[in-house]
């Protein structure tokens, strides 16, 4: 492989697990919110948090740009505070990595949470422990293989991600360019070798990525 | 239950094989697929449109994209009757390996490559250095592996001494009308396209200088019909009228310039 597939491995690989690592903070609690509690706008936040699944990664991207871009919502002050702007940085390729697999972990972990049993929180609740208590010693620890397959699959996605990223981070070799990117340039310039070197990768890494899921989701039921 | 299904199943599959007739059907009228650079979008579709209007029953279809992908596209087999490139070195790289013949290119236009800047920037820009200065975060070029537009901003900052001091704030695009793009949403600082680009994004950017001519190009665009299409007669008669006095026109109006005498 040439240095610039490598350098586009090594840039997925660190995405990957920075987005990996934000949804686990953010996705986590987000799944539990919505799968334990009735609050004004649960539905609505749950549409929010989904649609990345559901829309066309170029529209997702289009939606950071308007936000996250130089002359967007949060993109234009920021830049007016800072002279800095997210859009064509790595940073870029976090957030949307982040974004895109966020539905993956919410919706499974929602539902590994949803079918702890409700008297063992219970339970818990009448031996004194309080909801945050009783979310950490019992529902999280119950649900974790769930919450582990989704986030492995998030993990997965974040690896692949494509569209949003190249709208909102665009394709610079050596610095945005994922190996999703360098597979898309190495078509498109007749690069064969190349992209087939990176198509067998993440082919294989997929595959061990289901693999891995399939059997955590198995022994969570 | 199973009459209700049986009629579901009915209505599905008479609407699949409508659309399989439809589009057999639209397959058999006169279609002409042409692959073009989309620097020559605008002036192409009112050129496409002043052929089918003196061709009747012809359809002109339009593929664009950067001039690397679209012959990358033609090399792999892509059914295109007729390729306008915006680079020479596309339709170079397809001769040779016998995509198009010699016999059946022309060169049509020339083109002249500007810098340009969002109307608002506060950042005055007059020549190709003062893109070096910290106020300039970012510049976009073309990607110059499969943008003909990019290739020439590297092969002309590379001349004037600048390309590798420039390279850190330089993003890449996948096509020139991406980079146009970037600069009238703002979210770069400046960047090369082609002088013929800036009148579609007038509002939005503005020129801001232009590249010496002696340390790039020239630019010439060439067309060719592309080997195994089925229509030769159509693609040649598409070829002539991009070339000649009707298509010379059209291409005028949109500001490009005439190849120089003896290129293809």
């Amino acid at each position: 492989m040439t240095g610039e597939s490598l350098s586009a491995l090594a840039l997925s690989v660190r995405v990957a697990i920075l987005a990996t690592a934000i949804n686990t903070i953010v996705g986590v609690p987000l799944a539990y919110l919505l799968a334990r509690r009735r609050f004004r706008g649960r539905a609505a936040l749950d549409v929010l948090v989904t649609l990345p699944l559901v829309l066309p990664p170029t529209v997702t991207g289009y939606y950071l740009i308007v936000v996250l871009g130089r002359r967007g919502w949060l993109g234009a002050p920021l830049y007016a505070a800072t002279g800095w702007s997210i859009a064509f940085t790595w940073y870029a390729a976090v957030v949307a990595a982040t974004v895109m697999a966020l539905p993956l972990l919410v919706r499974t972990a929602r539902a590994a949470i949803e079918s702890v049993d409700r008297d063992l929180e219970r339970a818990a609740h009448t031996l004194g422990r309080s909801e945050w208590q009783t979310a950490m010693e019992v529902t999280l620890p119950l649900a974790r293989n769930g919450i582990v397959a989704g986030l492995v699959l998030a993990f997965a996605r974040a690896l692949g991600e494509f569209g949003a990223t190249l709208m909102l981070a665009g394709n610079i070799p050596g610095r945005t360019t994922t190996v999703p990117l360098a597979i898309y340039t190495a078509v498109q310039t007749g690069e064969t070798g190349d992209a087939l070197a990176l198509v067998a990768l993440l082919t294989g890494l997929s595959c061990v990525v289901l693999i891995v899921a399939g059997r955590l989701g198995a022994r969570a039921t | 239950m199973a009459t209700r299904s049986r009629r579901l199943a009915l209505v599905i599959v008479s609407v699949l094989a409508a659309m399989i007739a439809g589009d057999a059907a639209a397959a058999t009228s006169r279609e002409l697929v042409v692959s073009v650079a989309i620097s020559l979008k605008e002036a192409m579709e009112e050129l496409g449109r002043q052929f089918e209007a003196s061709h009747g029953g012809v359809k002109v279809r339009y593929n664009f994209g950067a001039s690397g992908q679209l012959a990358q596209q033609i090399e792999a087999g892509a059914p295109v009757d007729v390729f306008v490139s915006a680079g020479k070195a596309e339709m170079d790289r397809l001769e040779k390996k016998a995509l198009v013949t010699e016999h059946d290119r022309r060169a049509f236009a020339r083109n002249v490559l500007t810098v340009v800047r969002p109307a608002d920037s506060p950042i005055d820009l007059v020549r190709a250095e003062d893109l070096l200065e910290k106020r300039v975060a970012r510049v976009v070029i073309g990607d110059p592996r499969t943008v003909p537009a990019g290739r020439y901003a590297e092969e002309s900052l590379r001349a004037l001494g600048l390309w590798e001091r420039l390279r850190p704030k330089l993003i890449f695009a996948e096509n020139v009308r991406q980079a146009l793009d970037y600069v009238s949403r703002g979210e770069v600082d400046a960047g090369f396209v082609y002088v013929t680009d800036v009148t579609t994004r007038s509002g939005r950017v503005k020129e801001a200088f232009r590249p010496p001519d002696d340390t790039y190009g020239p630019i010439v665009s060439p067309a060719a019909v592309v080997k195994g299409t089925k229509q030769p007669a159509l693609a040649n008669a598409f070829l002539d009228w991009l070339t000649g006095p009707d298509g010379r026109a059209v291409l005028a109006r949109f500001g490009f310039l005439s190849p120089p005498a003896g290129t293809r």
